[in-house]
């Protein structure tokens, strides 16, 4: 909660930061092809040539001095060039950023308020036939591989029913220029309804398919706390003192039975980052999960490395956050 | 009868539960004057709290009320409506429960929970939703005193984590006589507490009583309690009130063997030679009961005659046992 975790949290950063860069180098390492002979493809070049750019893209050193420079660089902040945009790595990934954050909230907002309600109700109904569908259904959530509903909400929403688009972010007229990078709230600061209503229609298929496995999770979790809830003298108090039933539900009940729900979400989000590279590749959305897919394809090895550390480093301040939200919401472990 | 604040009559309360139809209260009836104190005592699982949780109309599924009546100044309880119901609860019957610990919802500060209990009944509040939180919000400074909480002005904004074991206890008694009701069901108030607290705790209540008039019930399994604080007793066992009468009456002169029992079993300071005589045997479990004394298996004057149906007996002097044997003793 303080100044203090916090810097200690950024220290444990450090053996995680380097952790993952050894794991993710020596895969790198082991994983057969050549991103010079992916790179040059069928073309016909000389074998002065390959060496040059062989020697131009770093890989003409040995292993461990490739390593150590990459760490050295790394420490002042330079991550290298993507081999194929020819621009730092940095500036790659933050172009791409904006699309995978607005998915990934996109996701969350759709999880949250999907599974919160029908956890409530499947607790307050408990063995009621909506409990029993919700339970099943949260079962198919959680197990179904992504990569394949997806495909189905394509197939039944985009190709037959033609409600919404196939994929993409959103249209070429559907441009505006960028405030927050985040297309719902540029287009809605701008003034652009129709846009806005673009970027919604793209935005929906892939939130659900990503958002999915959170929302049966959530819901699993808050429908357990809030029987665990319900059951607690509290609650029989609170019908004591008279209150309204709407009041210990939402008063009572759920601020408690919330607490879980919220910390799961947090460290959950951080497992939105992986379903983002399968859902992305699905979708064709512009947004970092495709870029790494494509960028282990081509071996283009700068770009992975930066992109991994950068899922690290999100996944540890998720858990932070986590933790956060884990005091602020329980007075009683706020001192 | 008229004056009675409460009458239950026969009361019945099960719970259907996977091993069997637990009857958890069967043929109580207890009644209660006005500013009068009724002591209810009996061993873990008698039933205390169940009949006082249907007075409340606190059963929930798989609970349910099978039988009897209960009034509460003249009005029948049972099948009551349930916003009718919610109306009583907390303004004109209260309840504290056993552990405060527990029945205070750790989320929220005690004056949040003290000023809900006011914002929901008590109609001397008045303007916008701002201004009777406010003036809510010095009731429950008021309550906070009167309950004798040290520094109260100061402690309005803490949580319950924050507080003593008997400052809760007296936070939920302050909840509880937020809206000054005519009745206080107090669910072992003392169970979780040491001694000299409780004694503080019980003092509190009487001086409360007293002032407001209320009635208390007062739910314990400490005969020593209701000695010094109740005007009349009542014993429960296996779900069944099996005597009843004016404390002292009882406690001199206890017609039940489970009462004689009791009594026997209460260590004295007088006598620390005397050993304790505890009563032998277990309770008998409350699914599919035989219609006999239930008291019978650890009962040394148990005849044949007690195994058929016992019911409650007047006697001289106010008092009611549950004994087929009491009417020789007596005689
Ligand atoms: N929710 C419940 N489900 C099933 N049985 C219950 C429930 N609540 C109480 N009982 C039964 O009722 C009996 C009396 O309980 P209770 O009134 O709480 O005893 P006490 O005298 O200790 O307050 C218990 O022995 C238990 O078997
Ligand atoms: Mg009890």
């Amino acid at each position: 909660m303080n100044v203090g975790k916090l810097i200690e949290r950024l220290l444990q950063l450090i053996p995680v930061l380097l952790g993952v860069s050894v794991i993710v180098f020596v895969m790198m390492l082991v994983t057969p092809g050549d991103p010079v002979e992916i790179m040059l493809g069928d073309q016909h070049v000389t074998e002065e040539q390959e060496q040059a750019l062989r020697h131009d893209m770093g890989l003409d050193l040995p292993p461990h001095e490739r390593f150590f420079k990459f760490l050295s660089n790394a420490m002042t902040g330079d991550f290298g060039l993507s081999y194929y945009h020819r621009q730092p790595v940095t500036e790659v990934i933050a172009s791409r950023l904006p699309a995978t954050i607005e998915l990934s909230l996109a996701a969350l907002i759709f999880a949250l308020l999907v599974s919160i309600p029908l956890g409530v109700l499947a607790a307050v109904r408990k063995n009621s036939i909506l409990d029993r569908i919700s339970t099943v259904t949260s079962l198919f959530g959680v197990s179904m591989p992504g990569f394949w509903f997806g495909i189905l909400l394509i197939l039944f929403f985009a190709v037959n029913l033609r409600w919404l688009p196939v994929s993409g972010r959103a249209g070429f007229s559907s441009e505006v220029e960028p405030i927050t990078h985040l297309l719902l709230i540029d287009s809605l600061l701008r003034g652009r309804v129709d846009a806005f209503w673009d970027a919604l229609k793209h935005i929906i298929l892939p939130a659900i398919t990503l958002g999915l496995p959170m929302a049966s999770i959530l819901m699993r979790v808050t429908r357990a706390s809030m029987l665990d809830v319900l059951n607690c003298d509290y609650i029989t108090f609170a019908e004591a003192k008279g209150l309204r039933k709407s009041q210990i539900l939402i008063k009572h009940a759920l601020r408690n039975a919330l607490i879980p729900t919220v910390t799961v979400a947090a460290l959950q989000t951080g497992s939105l980052l992986g379903g983002n590279m399968v859902v992305e590749t699905v979708f064709g959305w512009p947004g970092l999960g495709r870029l790494v897919v494509e960028s282990i394809f081509v071996r283009n090895y700068p770009l992975i490395q930066a992109a991994v550390l950068f899922y690290a480093v999100t996944y540890v301040m998720l858990n932070f956050l986590a933790d956060i939200l884990y005091t602020v919401l329980n007075p009683k472990v706020r001192l | 009868m008229g004056h009675n604040v409460l009458e239950i009559t026969d009361l019945r309360t099960c719970f259907d539960t996977r091993d069997g139809l637990v009857t958890a209260v069967e043929g109580v009836t207890l009644s209660l004057a006005r500013q009068e104190s009724l002591g209810v005592v009996g061993e873990s699982g008698s039933g205390k709290s169940v009949t006082f949780a249907s007075v409340m109309g606190l059963i929930k599924a798989p609970g349910f009320i099978t039988g009897g009546s209960i009034r509460f100044n003249g009005r029948e309880l049972v099948g009551l409506d349930a916003d009718e119901y919610r109306q009583l609860r907390g303004k004109e019957i209260a309840m504290t429960m056993q552990d405060a610990l527990t029945a205070l919802n750790p989320a929220y500060t005690v004056s949040d929970q003290i000023i809900e209990a006011l914002m929901a009944h008590d109609e001397t509040l008045s303007g916008p939703r701002r201004a009777r939180r406010r003036q809510a919000r010095e009731k429950a400074l008021e309550m906070m005193r009167l309950v004798g909480i040290p520094a109260a002005e100061t402690r309005l904004d803490d949580y319950p984590h924050q507080f003593s074991g008997g400052m809760r206890q007296r936070i939920m008694i302050a909840i509880a006589l937020a809206c000054k009701p005519t009745l206080l069901i107090a669910d072992e108030p003392t169970t979780a507490l040491d001694v000299t607290i409780q004694a503080q705790v019980l003092d509190l209540i009487a001086e409360i009583r007293e002032r407001l008039g209320m009635s208390v019930v007062l739910i314990t399994h400490d005969l020593g309690v209701v000695a010094e604080h109740c005007d009349r007793v009542a014993v429960m066992y296996a779900g069944q009130v099996v005597e009843c009468g004016p404390t002292a009456e009882v406690i001199a002169n206890p017609l039940h063997p489970y009462t004689q029992g009791l009594i026997a079993s209460i260590p004295r300071m007088s006598d620390l030679r005397r050993r304790i005589k505890p009563i032998l045997g277990t309770v008998p479990s409350l699914i599919d009961l035989p219609t006999q004394c239930r008291f019978m298996d650890r009962c040394d004057r148990a005849r044949s005659r007690c195994r058929s149906l016992i019911e409650m007996r007047d006697m001289d002097g106010g008092r009611q046992v549950r004994c087929a044997m009491a009417e020789a003793d007596d005689g």
